[in-house]
Order: structure tokens, then sequence, then C-alpha cells
């Protein structure tokens, strides 16, 4: 039920921002909705092979081993194997969403799980040096990934505290 | 700069089909497997929950992909740069905050965008809380890769307790970078 009413405003969203862009021209309009219908089809085969490979990753991974170290009762010390796993997970989008999901749907806890995503989104350590630092100042990138890293312990301890998802 | 471009340009392209294949190959042995051990019957239910959950998120995608479309050509760079670039204080690690939840586009969007703050004048704290919101609580991303992974209930309560986060990494590399500025000079860009 929640999820169509997400999905009613997200639409109600695209019609605004359309009709915004259609008001300023015509070709920022066009432009707008073939990128966005572009990305959409490019992005359905990848999405599509990480859930669905996530469900039988999941299925043959060792239950007993994942509840044991980042199960639901694994507490702190599961927030802190989730975090390293994120922060060594190489690759791109596809590969560390296809890990997270899998380890849920395999007996991992919802805290452990998001401190994984978000090490993983914050301080994934390929991604630092493969992109970040060629980007930005070298101290920059260095200063933000030691700021970010009780982050996601904070997210972890907040959605155990929350009892939630 | 143009070097970078090109380069961050060829390593996601290459990176990302990297990605895609190996995790193509794990999944497809992995169901072999499933299929060899438990029988076509979970196989299916497997197929079957998963492509679901795929195919419920679907038209959120694309609702995603079309609000970035339409967002990144209505909000150029230039006008969040100027936005955040010149604001201080807590003030501007919540504009930065906003900014980066609502600003598409992948890292060669966001980082010159965070670059060029810190060349305007804006400290180090905003511009970290800017990528640290992108990072955290893109829209973007959450729609278009976390939903069909994880479902909208699950990704709510992930966003939740990731709201203060990028007021805290602000706030820490402000500190941070105070030290950092007295033992090694305050340059950043």
């Amino acid at each position: 039920m929640i999820g169509i009413g997400v999905a009613v405003l997200l639409w109600a969203l695209v019609a605004t921002l359309a009709l915004m862009a259609a008001v300023r021209s015509k070709a920022l309009f066009r432009e707008g909705a073939r990128e966005g219908a572009r990305d959409f089809v490019v992005l359905i085969p990848r999405v599509l092979v990480g859930v669905v490979g996530s469900g039988y990753i999941a299925a043959i991974m060792p239950q007993e081993f994942i509840t044991t170290w980042i199960g639901p009762n694994s507490g702190l010390t599961g927030i802190t194997i989730a975090t390293l796993a994120g922060a060594a997970t190489p690759g791109g989008a596809v590969v560390g969403f296809s890990i997270g999901a899998a380890a849920l749907k395999g007996g991992a806890g919802a805290p452990q799980v998001i401190a994984y995503s978000t090490a993983w989104s914050l301080y994934a350590l390929q991604r630092l040096v493969n992109w970040e630092i060629w980007m930005m100042a070298p101290r920059v990138v260095w200063l933000r990934a030691a700021v970010s890293v009780p982050l996601p312990f904070l997210a972890g301890i907040g959605a155990m505290l929350l009892g939630k998802p | 700069m143009s070097t970078h471009d090109f380069m961050a340009g060829r390593r996601r392209v290459r990176s990302f089909e990297w990605s895609t294949a190996v995790i193509a190959a794990i999944s497809i042995t992995a169901a072999v497997a499933v299929y060899l051990r438990d029988g076509f019957d979970k196989f299916k239910s497997i197929l079957a929950s998963d492509f679901e959950l795929f195919a419920g998120m679907m038209p959120k995608m694309a609702a995603g992909c079309l609000i970035a479309a339409f967002v990144i050509r209505l909000l150029p760079r230039e006008v969040v740069t100027r936005v955040v670039g010149t604001e201080s204080g807590l003030l501007g690690l919540f504009v930065a905050m906003v900014m980066g939840a609502v600003l598409p586009g992948g890292p060669l969007t966001i980082y010159p965008v965070a670059g060029a703050f810190l060349v305007l004048g804006a400290d180090i704290g905003t511009a970290i809380a800017f990528i640290t919101a992108w990072n955290l609580l893109g829209y973007n991303r959450a729609l278009i890769w976390e939903m069909p992974f994880f479902g909208p209930e699950f990704v709510g309560w992930r966003i939740l307790v990731a709201l203060p986060l990028p007021i805290i990494a602000g706030l820490l590399a402000r500190a941070a970078g105070r030290l950092v500025a007295a033992r090694w000079g305050d340059k950043w860009t």
C-alpha cells in the first residue's frame, strides 16, 4: 500500500518536473525524457541480474556462518565485521547491493546490513583510490574517509536502537 | 581535469561491465547449485519472489531515472555551486546536505561540484557534508538501485538512520580540518 503511494508521489513529481522543463523549452523536455528513458532501459538488466542473483547467492551461502557473524544478535561485533566488509568490497553498485541483499536474505541482521551498505557507500577503498583521488585534492579525500569511519557504526547502532527495519 | 574526466569515464564503463559479469557468473553458478541441491521447485520459488520484488519496483526506478534527467537540466551545477559555496555555519551544512540529496548524477558530477565549493570559499565541512549526503541520502541511488534489492521499507529506515550523518561528518570535518590546517596549512583545492 505504502509502495503504491510512494509510486504515485514519484510520478506526480515526474509530471511536475516534466511540465517545468516543457515550459522552459520543448527541447529541454525532449532531452530529459529521452535521457531518463534511456537510463532506465540500460539499468534494467544490470539491476535484474543483481536482484535475482542475490536470491540464489543467499540460498547457497552457509546460513549458520552468516547468522553467527553478522546475524541479528551479532551486535557491535557484527556491525564492525560488516563495516570492514563494506570498505573492502570492490567493483560497482551491482556488487555492493547484491552482496548486501544476499546477506540480508541469508540471515544477516538489518543493522549489520545497513552498516555494510553505509561503509561501502562512503569509503569502499577501491572507489577512493580509483575515482575520488583523481578528482579531489588527496588530503580532502583522506580527511573525508577519516571522518566517515564512525558513520556506519552510528547508522547500525541507530537501526539497532530503533529496532527497525 | 579533462584527462581525469576521460579516465574516470573509461574506468566507470569498464569497471561496471566487469562488476555485472562477475555477479552474473556467480549468480548462475549459485542458481545451478540450488537447482541440483534443492530441485526445480526451490529454484523456481526464488526466481519468482525476486522477480516479483523487481517488477514491483520498476515504476519507481523509471520515475527515479526521469526525475534525475529533469533535475539535472532544471538545476544547473552552477546554481548549486553558488548556493552552497557561499553559505557557512550550520545552515551551510544543511544547505549542502539538501543539495547533495537532490543533485543527481555520478561521481563525475558530484566531485567537481564539491571541488568548486572549496574554490568559492566554502569550508571543508560543507564540501564533505555534500558528498556524504549524496552517498547516503541521494534519491537517485535509493530509487534506482536500493529499492529493487531491499524493498521500500528497508530503504526508508536506512535513510532515516542516515539523516543526521552528513551533518555529523561535516562537523567532524570542520574540527579535523582545523587541526590539519594548523599543522600543514590551509590549502584544500
